[in-house]
């Protein structure tokens, strides 16, 4: 008996949670749906390409040697297997981070010097954003397998939760406060949560994504420093363990998830 | 300096479905800086779709466009193979073009 009784309560919780969103959805779908089929995020793929393939650097060499974690050299399906962690570096990196580690150690520029302008804008993109663009559409198809067994890699994981339900800053504000119940949406964006499979993976596999309301290529690592500003906290320095554990976090949330970046979002 | 271009091209029953994006910042001259001044305006004005060598579409934009716009047409009459070439020309006299096969 009570075993019933609970599954009908669940079943009518369910529905009063997927009536109104559902309408509300349809649109936002179709116009995600039509903006994503060619999309300028194509473009960042073709001059991302030409920056991999690029002498600089006091090294004058290219990141074509750049081992993202499937050797040297290795591009196809690297981005679907980040964040991992790196005995290099002994580091849990995401592909941003990794690009970095090749920039520094490949080209034999300063992380200073690399680090300059991480975040474009929509007159002049970041040589990141194009070279994260390119890396991730490298992985179009490929099955999401982020890094789980190194210690290291559940550290992170398990900092990345808990800095997920973490409620800090002025407005006391945690990820989970946005991103942790279902039918939340700011303006006509739904508010996937992000702690579960499902939304997860819809969010994780289109990231890095062209952003149509403001002709940007937006990263991974832009997301989270943003969610930050969002939130009213001290910015995370980019690359950082926060913002590498968040990444691993969320995407060890979204494993299984056929990558399908870059995106295209409103 | 023009940035790169992309076009592809798809037979979908009797008719090609073009698409094609470019770089372009399509800027409206409405903009002001972060010196106070207008931004001047600098956007595509004329689009050329080309059907082996054919002119097929010929149009005129104006600063109501996005930045890094994506078009797509159709065009009746093209079968597989066909060679589709697409141009613009914006109001400084800058041009790109691009050209792709109906698949």
């Amino acid at each position: 008996m009570r075993a019933s009784g609970t599954r009908t309560l669940l079943l009518a919780a369910f529905a009063f949670a997927a009536a109104p969103a559902a309408a509300q959805t349809s649109q936002f779908e179709k116009y995600q749906k039509m903006v994503g089929e060619d999309s300028p995020a194509e473009l960042f793929v073709l001059v991302g390409a030409d920056l991999w393939r690029k002498k600089q650097g006091p090294k004058k060499a290219s990141l074509e040697k750049c081992d993202l974690g499937k050797g040297p050299g290795v591009v196809k399906g690297a981005y679907a297997a980040l964040p991992r962690y790196f005995k290099d570096s002994n580091q849990v990196m995401d592909a941003e981070s990794r690009i970095l580690y090749c920039m520094e150690t490949l080209q034999g520029r300063s992380r200073k010097d690399a680090l300059k302008r991480p975040f474009g804008n929509a007159d002049k993109p970041s040589e990141m954003e194009y070279l994260d663009a390119f890396v991730a559409s490298q992985s179009d198809g490929y099955k999401m397998t982020p890094g789980m067994s190194h210690p290291q890699e559940k550290r992170a994981y398990e900092l990345g939760k808990a800095l997920f339900f973490a409620r800090t800053g002025l407005y006391d504000f945690s990820c989970a406060s946005c991103h942790g119940e279902a039918g939340k949406r700011i303006r006509m964006s739904d508010l996937p949560v992000l702690s579960e499979p499902g939304p997860a993976r819809a969010a994780m596999s289109t990231w890095p994504a062209y952003r149509v309301s403001n002709s940007q290529m937006k990263t991974m690592q832009w997301r989270i420093n943003n969610c930050y500003r969002q939130m009213r906290t001290p910015e995370p320095d980019w690359g950082s363990e926060v913002v590498n554990s968040m990444i691993t976090y969320l995407t060890v949330n979204a494993k299984g998830a056929t990558y399908a970046g870059p995106g295209t979002k409103r | 300096m023009a940035g790169p271009m992309k076009a592809r091209a798809r037979m979908q029953g009797n008719y090609a479905d073009v698409r094609v994006l470019m770089s372009h910042p399509m800027e409206t001259g409405q903009r002001k800086g972060r010196d106070g001044k207008p931004i001047p305006k600098h956007f595509i004005q004329n689009l050329e779709v080309r059907l082996n060598g054919k002119t097929v579409i010929e149009g005129e934009i104006s600063q109501a466009v996005s930045r890094n716009p994506v078009f797509s047409f159709r065009i009746g009459g093209a079968k597989a193979g066909d060679k589709i070439e697409i141009s613009w020309t914006d109001n400084n006299g800058d041009t790109n073009k691009t050209e792709t096969a109906v698949a």
